[in-house]
Parts: structure tokens; C-alpha cells; sequence
């Protein structure tokens, strides 16, 4: 299994838990070429749930020091757990193509 | 595993952007007793027609129609001419679209050899799963033998989420059964079939699966865009070789924090900037790739 195949794997097994109800939830929308918030910011060792939406067409959300790799389809709902396991400011982008300005979409996450 | 190729062994590299000067294929040794012969082949790539920015190009406009006379200027005729992607910049208007595919097609039918094999990228085909490019230019993948060397042409951008596809890939397979194991074989794609930066959309998804249907073949080489720049990589024994591009160099992969396109250097105008020559030599296995400036 590659690192990429892995990121899937391991991104699937995210999406299909729901979310406990004493996480905390962050919902990122995502639309032509942007997300809102682009920013986050995590407290090491707490686990939180991304609640991924897309307005206008597939996106996909890429933060590979998550080891997460999923396509935001607009009408649903992705959710995806992350358990931030170190400090620093680590990037996220979308790697579905989506137009002129896909190579800018992208955002941070901040883990304190 | 992957190993950063030897490029004394490989390459001989001569300045400009990219065309293919292919001296020596893996696997040509044998051509000779079939009869065949050497070759040359010219790649272009990322040409992004219809792009427009000064602080990166400034000659836009102007820079696809020079490397085409400088294609035409070769002393060493090529036996075809291939472009690797990304023929024309995106554009969300369909109108658009093929009114710069259509610009595109005119200025490189001003190319002397009238052997010219198009291949889409993203900024093509992504937006409207290959649509317009395929009335321009017909499938999106293909294959094809030129004295001694099956040439395949993957798709891994009409696709959003670069992917090949499992249809493809079972074309793929089906393709290459029909090969020796011993075959000279030359991929030609748009995206790194390898993963070489993820977090860039430097990769194709299922491009492994693409690799291990390759690997039962001693000779296979693959010549690829998207990166606008010269970048050599081995997965095993199979070469990868992605060309410059025609409207903006790229920085390094993970050279810098962002994906930021390399500016316009007013003192070295269309530097980063070329085309390839591949040449194929039939008595020995190994290509030869000369790189081509685009002249001011």
C-alpha cells in the first residue's frame, strides 16, 4: 500500500465516524477558490470533527499531516476526525481541480 | 521503491526548454535486427494558451509561436511532435474554452511535420470531463507503435480528482498484454504518475496501480508535464521524465512553502522555459534528452 493509498484508507475510516457528541465540531464550506474559515486553530491532543461542505461544485480537502484525503461533494455532509498529535501551523488544500484558482485554494491548520 | 535517476547516464542537456531528443529508449537494443531505426521525438508541454500575466509572462501571446519555429528549426527533423498537457489556461466559459483550444489547434499547425499527437491537462479537460478537447483533438487516451516502441498515451486529468479510472486502466492492462515483456515501451501522460507532491497536485491518485501494471516490463519510460520543469525520478526500473513548460517555470518540488509560479526575469527573458528532443537510438538502452531555451 502506498503512502497515498494509505491517506485514503485511513481518510475513509474518518468520514465514516460520526461525530461523539462531547467533540468539538468545525464546519469548513468550501467553495470556487476558497474555504471558510481557511484558518483553524486545534489544542494538541484533543480530538475535533470537520464537518466539510461544498457550495458550488467537488472539492476535495487534502491535509496530508493528517493523513486525510476526501472529496467534498456539494449536498452532503464529509466528516472527518483528526486528532492533532503535534504543535505547529500545517496546510491544507484542495486537490480535486475546480478552475482558475484551484492552485491557490487552500488553508492552515494551527495545533497549540 | 524509488531511487532519484543517474542523469549522467540518461541525459545530455543543452540549454533551452523542452523537446525530446531521444538517444537511446530502454529497450531499443533489440530494434536494430527488426529492422528499425533511430529516431527523434519532440516534447512540448503546458503550453496554458489564452494565459494572460505579465509579472509571469509577458510574451504569452508570443512564446507558443517561438518554440513552434523553433521546432521547425531543428536541425534533426523529429519523427512527431507530442504535447503533454495543458494545451490551453482554464477558463469556467465553455465559449472560451474552445475558442482557445481552437487558437491553439491554427498557431501549431503552423508546425512543418504534420505528425503531432495532443495530449489534455487539467487546465484542458477538468472542468468539463474532456469535452471540448476531445472535439478538437479525439480520444484522450491512445496507443501507437513507431518503428519498434508502443507508445501509450494515459489520461489522468479528464477526471477532476486525477484519476485514471478503472475503465482505463483495464484498457491499460489489455494494452500491454498484447506486448513482450522485453518491449521498448514509452508512456506519455499529464500528471506525475509517482507521487512527487501530493499537497501541489503533483500525483495521480491511482497512478500506483498505473505503475504496477507497467513493472512486469523490463523497458518502460515515461515523459510527462504538469510540473513545468525538467524533473527526473525512478519508480524501480522505470524512468520518469517530466518537461518544462511554454507560459511559466514552477518552483522545485517542496523548494518552498507554496506552489507559487517563478516570475518573469526581465534579464533572462523565458528562462525556465523550453522544449524537449528525445532521441531513440536503437544500439543502446537509454534515452537522450536535449532541452531547448525559447529564444528572445
Amino acid at each position: 500500500m502506498n503512502r497515498r493509498q494509505l491517506l485514503l484508507a485511513l481518510a475513509a475510516c474518518a468520514v465514516l465516524a460520526p461525530a461523539r457528541s462531547q467533540e468539538r465540531v468545525i464546519r469548513i464550506v468550501a467553495k470556487k477558490f476558497e474555504y471558510n474559515p481557511a484558518e483553524i486553530t486545534l489544542q494538541k491532543g484533543v480530538p475535533v470533527v470537520l464537518e466539510l461542505t461544498s457550495e458550488d461544485v467537488t472539492m476535495g480537502f487534502l491535509a496530508t499531516d493528517f493523513r486525510v484525503d476526501v472529496e467534498i461533494v456539494p449536498g452532503k455532509v464529509v466528516q472527518v476526525r483528526l486528532l492533532p498529535e503535534k504543535t505547529g501551523s500545517f496546510d491544507f488544500s484542495c486537490d480535486v481541480f475546480c478552475g482558475d484558482g484551484h492552485e491557490d485554494m487552500g488553508g492552515k491548520i494551527h495545533v497549540v | 521503491m524509488t531511487q532519484i535517476i543517474d542523469r549522467r547516464d540518461f541525459l545530455k542537456l543543452a540549454g533551452l526548454g523542452g523537446a525530446v531528443f531521444a538517444s537511446g529508449l530502454a529497450g531499443c537494443a533489440g530494434m536494430a535486427a527488426a529492422g528499425s531505426d533511430e529516431f527523434y521525438f519532440v516534447q512540448l508541454s503546458d503550453t496554458h494558451w489564452g494565459f494572460k500575466g505579465d509579472a509571469l509572462n509577458p510574451d504569452a501571446g508570443g512564446t507558443l509561436p517561438k518554440a513552434v519555429a523553433a521546432v521547425n528549426a531543428l536541425a534533426a527533423r523529429p519523427d512527431f511532435i507530442v504535447f503533454t498537457g495543458d494545451l490551453t489556461h482554464t477558463t469556467d466559459d465553455p465559449k472560451e474554452r474552445r475558442r482557445r483550444l481552437a487558437e491553439f489547434k491554427q498557431i501549431v499547425s503552423r508546425l512543418d511535420n504534420r505528425n503531432v499527437r495532443f495530449m489534455p491537462g487539467e487546465h484542458d479537460a477538468s472542468l468539463d470531463r474532456g469535452q471540448a478537447w476531445k472535439e478538437f483533438f479525439g480520444e484522450t487516451h491512445y496507443s501507437f507503435d513507431h518503428k519498434g516502441v508502443h507508445f501509450i498515451a494515459l489520461d489522468n486529468v479528464s477526471d477532476p480528482a486525477a484519476k485514471i479510472g478503472d475503465e482505463q486502466l483495464a484498457w491499460l492492462k489489455a494494452d500491454l498484454a498484447r506486448q513482450a515483456q522485453d518491449a521498448p515501451i514509452v508512456v506519455m501522460t499529464h500528471r506525475p504518475l509517482f507521487d512527487l507532491m501530493p499537497q501541489w497536485d503533483w500525483a495521480t491518485r491511482d497512478g500506483a496501480q498505473a505503475i504496477a501494471l507497467l513493472m512486469p516490463y523490463r523497458n518502460v519510460t515515461v515523459f510527462y508535464g504538469h510540473i513545468h520543469q525538467e524533473h527526473h525520478h525512478m519508480t524501480g526500473h522505470i524512468a520518469h521524465h517530466s518537461a518544462k513548460s511554454l507560459i511559466f517555470p514552477l518552483p522545485a518540488p517542496g523548494s518552498q512553502p507554496k506552489r507559487v509560479p517563478i516570475p518573469w526575469d526581465a534579464a533572462q527573458p523565458y528562462k525556465g522555459l523550453g522544449f524537449r528532443n528525445v532521441e531513440a537510438e536503437v544500439k543502446k538502452p537509454a534515452y537522450e534528452l536535449t532541452e531547448y531555451p525559447v529564444k528572445a
